[in-house]
């Protein structure tokens, strides 16, 4: 009859725009993510922007020198970089490099001291080798860091700060080489 | 299923001797009436299920504080009620009409795949069955909610899996019933019968039918997805994989929103049938009914993300899916007002159809106005899922689409069964109806407007007194269905004989060419459409 093949291909074209349609769902997946991305709708997908610190004081800038001395000790000490210039509420990490010339194992301390004096408040330290004592064997040498913050509340007028550090002879404690890091 | 021999064979018994008996004459049924009869009947057992949910929702919402089920079983209850009022209530309602009417409307002998067609409807058991059984499920039903969001859905227990499974079953359903649909009014008119002369009923169901094959595929993409990120390792929907919720909402609303209108356009076509047969007048702007459908299909495509105004949208898009809209009240306006003309200095009677027709006309315009509050933008980010959404898609949904099955049921009954139903009791049923259904949804505004979340079993003291309004409403309009069941099975059992045009004003076919009841075979001969 002729009504039935006329139905059957009805049905055939209904059927294939059926399963299109779902195609079609699937097909809206990657539409949807290139209409964000071409948008900037989504940002579930874009990495998250760098994270910036706000309590940088950008408006001045300090200048940090270093210094280092040994006392009394064969040691040879000195700071990697002399003097860095910094905005306060930026974290800073320098290096010192430290070397026992001596024939003996020696611990030593370090002791900070800052100029101007009034200053020292504002240097926070968050890492520092002074927070320990350091053994070294002869002919050890080592690079020790510090870590710190200059508090953005330091004072208008101080421009320059002096970091001197001076290592002192510990008597009497193990020099056995410290492990894992060493315990403080 | 041995209630649908028992209430049917009635109306038919005594036209054809060669019909099969028992209840095989169902089972393996082909012939649309049949399949017509049982889609309808389904559709009643699915609306009493979804409507007890309805009242356990209800009775838990009677009084502040949890005290009748516990949250997570009323979270299941929320979700299953609007599954299964959509797909196993009012869809399957409105293909049963398609079913029976259709071929009578346009002269042709039956559906142009009436295999196809049994099939159709058999698949609805098995998924209602399934719906049913998720309740059992371990970890109990799926408390997701009807829209079945991620990342809640890809989470959810072994419920999720059967609703699924029964959404891809409902979906194959729809889409097989619509590709009969379609051929069938493509294919099947009688000689004379041209577009533009077919009544208005099957224009509605011809553009539905399209809006399903379109979006139920979509529907069911979205399903599987939320399956293979549940169970094979893709990551859609889950953002830790690279996927993004929200995607699901756009893939959901792309269904949901034409779904709306799969199930108000149906509705629309039932009211374009009955208020021009009781006010006794051609209907109005028969052609501008036919454009204005159209164009609420097309545009049902393109404002869907209206529902999500609140997940993270810029405000060009926001703007854009407000005026989209809007706009859409532009064709329903036109169709309203075409109702209004069609009665305007009619001879209006008012019998049950007519005034439920009525209460659609009322109601649903009611509820497309708050849905037009509900399309602007600052509104809606105050109102987003509180109860003003819910009494808005309840008016549309239950006075809208419910109210117009009840007014066709009415309005054709004599037509399927040959007898009467009881006018009395039909007005009793109306009026209850109304009275109920209004005290149920509209002091909902009033609770949405002031704060209350939808789909929380539980609510601050300050929303006590209309909540309580609201069950009792509830309670009233469950029971007053009760009557209604007891009307369709008086009118079957013993109403009084009708005669074969029983509403003078009907002037379609299968009130002018058949007798009533209509013969199991109608038009194997086509009449001619002058």
């Amino acid at each position: 009859m002729k009504n039935e093949r006329a139905n059957r291909r009805m049905m055939t074209k209904l059927s294939i725009f059926a399963v299109a349609m779902f195609g079609f769902g699937f097909a809206l997946v990657p539409f949807y993510e290139k209409i964000c991305e071409v948008t900037g709708i989504n940002n579930l997908i874009k990495p998250a922007a760098a994270v910036e610190n706000t309590q940088i004081d950008k408006s001045r800038w300090v200048t940090l020198e270093f210094d280092s001395n040994a006392h009394g000790l064969e040691w040879d000490f000195k700071p990697v970089q002399r003097s860095v210039r910094v905005h306060p509420g930026e974290m800073i990490q320098i290096e010192y490099d430290v070397r026992n010339n001596g024939a003996n194992a020696i611990v030593g301390q370090a002791i900070p001291s800052y100029s101007p004096k009034h200053s020292a408040p504002f240097v926070k330290k968050m890492e520092c080798f002074c927070f320990k004592q350091q053994p070294l064997q002869a002919g050890e040498s080592k690079r020790m860091p510090v870590q710190f913050v200059i508090d953005s509340t330091l004072p208008e007028n101080v421009t320059t700060i002096t970091l001197s550090y001076t290592f002192f002879e510990v008597k009497g404690a193990s020099t056995a080489p410290l492990k894992n890091g060493g315990q403080g | 299923m041995a209630a649908y021999g028992h209430t049917q064979d009635h109306g038919h018994d005594d036209h054809h001797a060669h019909k099969p008996s028992g209840i095989m004459r169902w089972v393996g049924s082909t012939n649309h009436k049949d399949i017509g009869t049982m889609y309808l009947w389904f559709s009643f057992t699915m609306f009493l299920v979804g409507g007890v949910m309805a009242l356990i929702i209800r009775s838990e919402l009677f009084q502040p504080g949890l005290q009748i089920v516990k949250p997570e079983f009323f979270n299941s209850m929320t979700t299953y009620h609007g599954l299964i009022m959509v797909f196993g209530a009012i869809m399957p309602a409105f293909v049963g009409f398609a079913n029976w009417l259709i071929p009578m409307q346009i002269g042709a002998p039956d559906m142009a795949f009436p295999r196809m067609n049994n099939l159709s409807f058999w698949l609805l058991p098995p998924a209602a069955l399934l719906l049913i059984a998720a309740q059992f499920a371990p970890g109990g039903g799926a408390g997701v909610g009807w829209t079945l969001y991620a990342p809640l859905s890809t989470q959810a227990g072994p419920a999720m899996d059967l609703t699924i499974f029964a959404i891809h079953i409902l979906g194959m359903s729809s889409i097989m019933g619509s590709i009969n649909i379609i051929t069938t009014i493509l294919n099947m008119r009688a000689p004379g019968m041209t577009m533009m002369k077919m009544p208005m009923f099957c224009w509605t169901w011809l553009i539905t039918a399209y809006l399903l094959v379109a979006v139920m595929p979509v529907l069911a993409g979205a399903v599987t997805m939320t399956l293979t990120d549940r169970h094979f390792g893709t990551h859609f929907f889950n953002a830790a994989g690279g996927g993004d919720p929200v995607l699901y909402q756009h893939i959901f609303w792309f269904f949901g929103h034409p779904e709306v209108y799969i199930i108000a356009i149906p509705a629309f076509g039932v009211v374009s049938q009955v208020i021009p047969a009781f006010s006794r007048k051609p209907l109005f702007g028969y052609a501008s009914m036919v454009y204005a459908t159209s164009s609420i299909a097309i545009l049902s495509f393109m404002v869907w993300a209206h529902h999500m105004y609140t997940s993270g949208m810029p405000v060009e898009a926001q703007l854009y899916f407000m005026y989209a809209t809007v706009l859409i009240a532009v064709p329903t306006g036109v169709k309203v007002f075409n109702w209004v003309a069609t009665m305007w200095r009619g001879s209006l009677t008012f019998e049950t159809p007519m005034l439920f027709a009525l209460g659609f006309l009322f109601l649903f315009t009611l509820g497309g106005f708050t849905g037009l509050v509900l399309s602007i933008v600052p509104v809606d980010v105050q109102l987003h899922d509180t109860y003003y959404v819910v009494a808005h898609f309840h008016y549309v949904m239950v006075a809208g689409a419910l109210f117009s099955a009840f007014a066709g049921i009415y309005f054709w009954l004599p037509k399927w069964t040959g007898r009467m139903y009881n006018e009395t009791l039909g007005k009793w049923h109306f009026w209850l109806s109304l009275v109920f259904f209004n005290v149920t949804f509209f002091v909902q505004h009033f609770l949405g407007l002031a704060g209350m979340p939808r789909r929380i079993p539980d609510y601050s003291l300050q929303f006590a007194e209309f909540n309580m309004i609201s069950s009792i409403g509830a309670f009233g309009f469950g029971l007053s269905q009760l009557l209604f069941l007891y009307i369709v099975i008086k009118t079957i059992t013993s109403g009084e004989k009708a005669a074969e045009r029983q509403w003078e004003g009907a002037d379609s076919l299968e009130w002018t060419h058949l007798p009533s009841p209509a013969p199991w075979h109608s038009f194997e001969t086509p009449p001619v459409v002058k």
